[in-house]
């Protein structure tokens, strides 16, 4: 069997079994089709499960405000890079997108650490509920993160890595808003590692099954 | 590709044999030997076939093509780096071996004709299992989201093609 053949007759297989196929939505419009889902789940979990009292008092703060938009902006920009880096023709320059918010973020968290410690002293560096933030986030990840790998594997990204990567830095995120609404005290240094530990943790463990799923 | 998207047989028969030369162009950046490059290329069409879904008929086509060619080029290259990484190529070996299979490089050629007349007598469907299946190399799912047949047809045929191809083996 010639080469030319083989092709000529691979070719011939394909286009016999070529069935109607639903073309994809374009990725911003999956991406926001999927926070909103997220958002109306969260949401409705919030309205009857926050401690409504705490939250006034807290969200009044605006330092925290430029936290919860630190969180909340890596969140969204990591889902909508996830969508687009699953299609084989988008740019890898997606992946970049979350940075400046992730940044954000950090910098506004560890400023606050670094207040609660100049005020409260060594109880700055308590442990605080460092277990019960790492729980939280990585428990909030994991249902989250199975909806949105289903809608990402739609598209068989062909580079799954990146794609569960900073799908894994999303869904984390958005799990640690989420902790926002029922954390009822500022956070310590111990607590910024554990959320930012969490996350490492989703985005490894995403990235790993990622890498499994590599065609 | 929209047309292909939509089911049109004959527009993707047309469109696969187009851009056929352009995929081997674009993989002999990365492969030299020339079945090499048909094997890269044969990956690519599959690869295309098995996404075809994501191609937005909005944007231009050549560089979503591109990607995919692009794409499964290197992930082969680092693949067969991994697997030559793995292997021993002596190709004096089979001269210093006193064992009677040193002498089988030649035997083997001609069962492998053999093999491929026997393939090619197969109805359509186990032909299909073989080539998919054994030959391509491809999961039962792979295959089964080419053919359109389930995957337990697919082992059914597979199961069938073995058995006749084992009978015609063994009365030649």
């Amino acid at each position: 069997m010639s080469m030319a053949l083989d092709t000529d007759r691979l070719i011939a297989t394909l286009a016999a079994h070529a069935k109607p196929v639903r073309r994809l939505r374009p990725p911003m419009m999956r991406s926001a089709l999927w926070l909103l889902l997220v958002a109306a789940i969260a949401g409705t979990a919030i309205l009857f499960l926050a401690n409504w009292g705490m939250v006034d008092r807290r969200m009044s703060d605006p330092k925290l405000q430029l936290e919860m938009a630190g969180t909340l902006l890596t969140g969204i920009a990591a889902i909508i890079a996830a969508f687009h880096l699953s299609l084989p023709d988008r740019s890898s320059a997606w992946a970049l997108l979350p940075l400046p918010p992730f940044v954000l973020w950090v910098a506004s968290s560890s400023y606050s650490c670094w207040k609660t410690w100049i005020v409260q002293g060594p109880e700055g560096w308590s442990w605080g509920h460092t277990a019960e933030c790492f729980n939280f986030i990585v428990g909030v990840s994991v249902p989250l993160g199975l909806c949105l790998a289903y809608a990402l594997s739609r598209a068989k990204p062909l580079a799954p890595i990146p794609v569960a990567a900073t799908g894994g830095l999303g869904v984390a995120a958005l799990g640690a808003v989420i902790l926002q609404f029922f954390h009822p005290f500022d956070v310590t240094f111990l607590d910024l590692a554990a959320h930012l530990a969490a996350v490492g943790v989703v985005v490894l463990v995403s990235s790993g099954v990622g890498r499994i799923s590599r065609v | 590709m929209g047309r292909a998207q939509d089911g049109d047989r004959a527009a993707y028969e047309r469109l696969l044999r187009e851009i056929h030369p352009l995929i081997c162009r674009i993989v002999a950046r990365d492969h030299r030997a020339q079945d090499r490059i048909e094997d890269v290329a044969q990956d690519v069409l599959l690869t295309i076939h098995r996404i075809r879904n994501t191609y937005d008929p909005a944007r231009p086509f050549g560089p979503w093509l591109a990607a995919i060619a692009r794409r499964r080029s290197i992930d082969l290259l680092r693949r067969r780096g991994r697997s030559d990484a793995k292997e021993i190529f002596d190709e004096l070996a089979y001269e210093t071996y006193s064992d009677p299979g040193a002498n089988r490089e030649q035997e083997t050629r001609h069962e492998a004709d053999g093999l491929a007349e026997a393939i090619a007598t197969l109805p359509e469907g186990q032909r299909e299992a073989v080539e998919l299946l054994k030959l391509r190399e491809l999961s039962l799912i792979e295959a089964a989201a080419i053919t359109g047949r389930s995957v337990g047809a697919l082992k059914v045929n597979m199961h069938r093609a073995l058995l006749a191809l084992r009978a015609r083996l063994r009365g030649q």
